[in-house]
């Protein structure tokens, strides 16, 4: 018997121009009617990464280290969320301050303008690589802008929602909130930014202001941290935050 | 009232026919999040247990959410038809189990009690089934629904091409639906979520799906699946709008769908101006719906009703409005609400199960979130299911990944796969336009040699 004909999906064939027009997965061919080897593979790679961003963990130490420069000092938190299943299914676990945690904030309660909280969320890869260079845009305007900084405070299975526990007894007049995100398969590394003004427990998403796909290669540091100094402006001159608060602001090149 | 039954010596009672719903549901973690959940793999069963025994007359007194604070219960209510319900009234939960298993209940024996069932009472019935019973008995419904092309004959298995665009530029919208054309796929309709709800977008992508279809004379429909009210705007502004279908997402609590922006007079005024369009060329279905399990509960307005039936009960606002298309959007909402593979997949099954006994041309967007316990294997188990369950539609998206709304689905070689394995066909008026173009041959295979001469006709001609 002969050798077998070896399949060629012809993934660079005909419909590859359509390609230049979407990053969706257009012209990647076919053997028979299932997708060729190459591109399965590629899909399980990407969403490989996917779930090892949802199950990584927060390096603090080295994110601690890089903070240290700005002379604020670094407080580490947990959630109720005993650990990634539990965080999973019990969202309303994440959203909540285990109980040392509070404790831990009572020692460091001042009046603050503004507290910056990082979280792991869905997705800590995307805060150990990307929050540095956010930061290091983020608070030198603060500065400069005279705002008084609470220390900076780490969540470990947090969700969005509890920036307003920390923030009140840390009594802050702004949080702001550094969340990973749900990782795509196209990124895993997405930090979101929740801004709420006059933070406490029982707000809801309508209550604060969003950014959202912040990354080199999505909303760059820049203009993310920009934005974020814009609406935390107009949060303290409005005194409010969430669907009240318009960003009206255009940046320039966007 | 108080249900009861007694477990080696244990009693478990029910204080109420929700209560009862909620723990003979199989384990998901929605209901676990929301309090209502069994708290024993034995108190489960003992719900189950009970739960047979429960006569289908209670159903029609013993109301979940009570009538007066819920319009949904309202349409549940006056739109029973006891003459339908008279067939299988003298039965239990249990037996009418057994009852939809028999040899002798055909598909029509089945269309016959449509009418008589509510949504509890199939939710109830599904709770006691097994994955193989609710493939079974949803494989004998047929439920078929007509707009330019017929979906849901037997032996047919529609997709809707979802060709969305994290900016929706439209050239990029169109190069997926060209290639989603050349795969065979856009039967069911070419249905874009549109990045964002303005108007203007909605209608510059309405238009262009528009001019493609008329320039390709292609036997199909669209729709922008932006909310219902930018719908009616786009309709009210302008009489010529080339509004197919008119969709809207809908949930089983009058709460759920305040949520939303909705309630069932807005549904009904933009069902009549859709209608007033007059643009079906064989059928006059014009109404697209998309539920999930866990919309109440995500809402906090589920009034201690398990998810599940929450969901059967959103699809009796889907069958007041004689819709085209109806799917569950399963897996998007996440683990809190479906943790795993196994849990979406149960989930799907009873979601299409429910909604054909109800008489909708029910559909499933077979899918998961990466936060999900799940992944590809699970999404091909699930869509191997479906089409032998005889589920009317699945997604077609360029290799099951939605850049748009990040989720996976499946993709148009799925599609292909489950034609393919199981025999079956595009609907017939867009497979005979699939071999007209030479897209596929006779016996509805893609053909293989004159993709060059395809991508010239409609890529070139139509984007560059």
């Amino acid at each position: 018997m002969d050798k077998v004909i070896k399949a060629v999906p012809n993934a660079d064939g005909p419909l590859n121009p359509l390609k230049e027009f979407t990053a969706a997965r257009i012209g990647i061919g076919r053997t028979g009617t299932s997708i060729p080897t190459k591109q399965s593979l590629a899909f399980k790679l990407a969403h490989a990464h996917a779930r090892d961003a949802v199950y990584s963990r927060l390096n603090i130490d080295l994110l601690s280290a890089d903070i240290k420069q700005f002379n604020l000092p670094v407080i580490v938190l947990h959630s109720k969320a005993g650990n990634r299943g539990e965080y999973l299914q019990r969202p309303d676990l994440g959203r909540k301050l285990k109980k040392s945690s509070a404790n831990r904030l009572k020692e460091h309660v001042g009046g603050y303008d503004v507290s910056i909280i990082i979280a792991d969320g869905l997705s800590a890869s995307a805060i150990n690589e990307n929050v540095i260079g956010l930061l290091h845009t983020l608070i030198p305007l603060f500065m400069a802008a005279k705002l008084k900084l609470a220390p900076i405070c780490f969540v470990e299975q947090g969700r969005v929602a509890v920036s307003d526990k920390i923030a009140h007894l840390l009594n802050a007049k702004l949080s702001i909130i550094l969340i990973g995100e749900r990782p795509g398969l196209s990124s895993a590394d997405s930090i979101g930014a929740y801004l709420t003004y006059d933070p406490k427990p029982g707000l809801t998403d309508e209550s604060r202001n969003c950014i959202s796909n912040i990354r080199p290669q999505g909303l760059a540091f820049r203009p993310a941290a920009e934005k974020i100094f814009y609406l935390v402006q107009e949060a303290f001159r409005m005194k409010l935050s969430g669907v009240g608060l318009k960003d009206n602001q255009v940046l320039i090149g966007h | 009232m108080s249900y009861k039954t007694t477990i080696h010596g244990r009693v478990y009672s029910f204080s109420d026919l929700k209560s009862l719903l909620a723990k003979a549901s199989p384990f998901r973690t929605g209901d676990a999040l929301a309090g209502l959940c069994a708290e024993s793999y034995e108190e489960r069963v003992a719900a189950q247990i009970t739960l047979a025994d429960v006569p289908l007359k209670v159903f029609l007194t013993e109301l979940v959410i009570p009538y007066e604070s819920d319009e949904v219960t309202r349409l549940i209510v006056d739109s029973h038809e006891l003459n339908a319900f008279s067939l299988i009234s003298h039965l239990t939960v249990g037996e009418l189990r057994d009852w939809l298993l028999m040899d002798e209940t055909t598909t029509s024996t089945l269309k016959s009690i449509e009418a008589g069932l509510t949504p509890e009472v199939v939710a109830a019935v599904s709770k006691i089934m097994r994955n193989q019973d609710l493939i079974a008995v949803a494989k004998k419904c047929e439920v078929i629904t007509k707009f330019r092309n017929t979906i849901g004959l037997k032996g047919h298995f529609a997709t809707r091409l979802q060709p969305n665009h994290p900016t929706d530029d439209p050239k990029g919208v169109a190069a997926s639906i060209i290639e989603g054309l050349l795969y065979g796929s856009g039967d069911a309709c070419i249905g874009i979520n549109p990045a964002t709800d303005s108007p203007s977008h909605v209608m510059s992508l309405l238009r262009m799906i528009d001019q493609l279809r008329q320039q390709f004379d292609i036997p199909m429909q669209s729709c922008v699946l932006s909310h219902i009210t930018t719908t009616l705007e786009l309709i009210n502004k302008d009489k010529d709008a080339p509004v197919d279908l008119c969709f809207q997402s809908i949930g089983g609590t009058e709460l759920t769908n305040t949520s939303f922006g909705i309630n069932l007079a807005l549904i009904e005024e933009a069902y009549q101006a859709t209608l007033s369009l007059n643009r079906g060329t064989i059928g006059d279905n014009v109404m697209y719906f998309e539920t999930g399990q866990g919309s109440a509960l995500s809402a906090n307005a589920h009034h201690g009703v398990d998810q599940q039936t929450c969901e059967a009960r959103a699809y009796a606002i889907a069958r007041k409005f004689r819709p085209l298309l109806v799917n569950s959007v399963v897996g998007f909402i996440g683990p809190e609400y479906l943790y795993d593979g196994k849990q979406i997949i149960r989930a799907a099954l009873e979601d299409h199960f429910c909604a054909k006994l109800l008489g909708l041309p029910m559909g499933v967007d077979v899918c998961y979130t990466n936060h999900a316990e799940a992944d590809q294997d699970d999404m091909d188990n699930l869509l191997t299911l479906l089409g032998v369950a005889g589920c009317n539609f699945i997604m077609g998206i360029p290799g099951s990944d939605d850049i748009m709304l990040n989720y996976q689905s499946t993709s148009f070689h799925d599609a292909l796969y489950l034609r393919k394995v199981l025999g079956l066909k595009a609907a017939p008026e867009f497979e005979a336009w699939l071999i007209k173009q030479g897209i596929v041959d006779a016996k509805g295979q893609l053909t293989s040699t004159n993709q060059v001469d395809l991508y010239n006709h409609f890529g070139s001609l139509w984007i560059k």
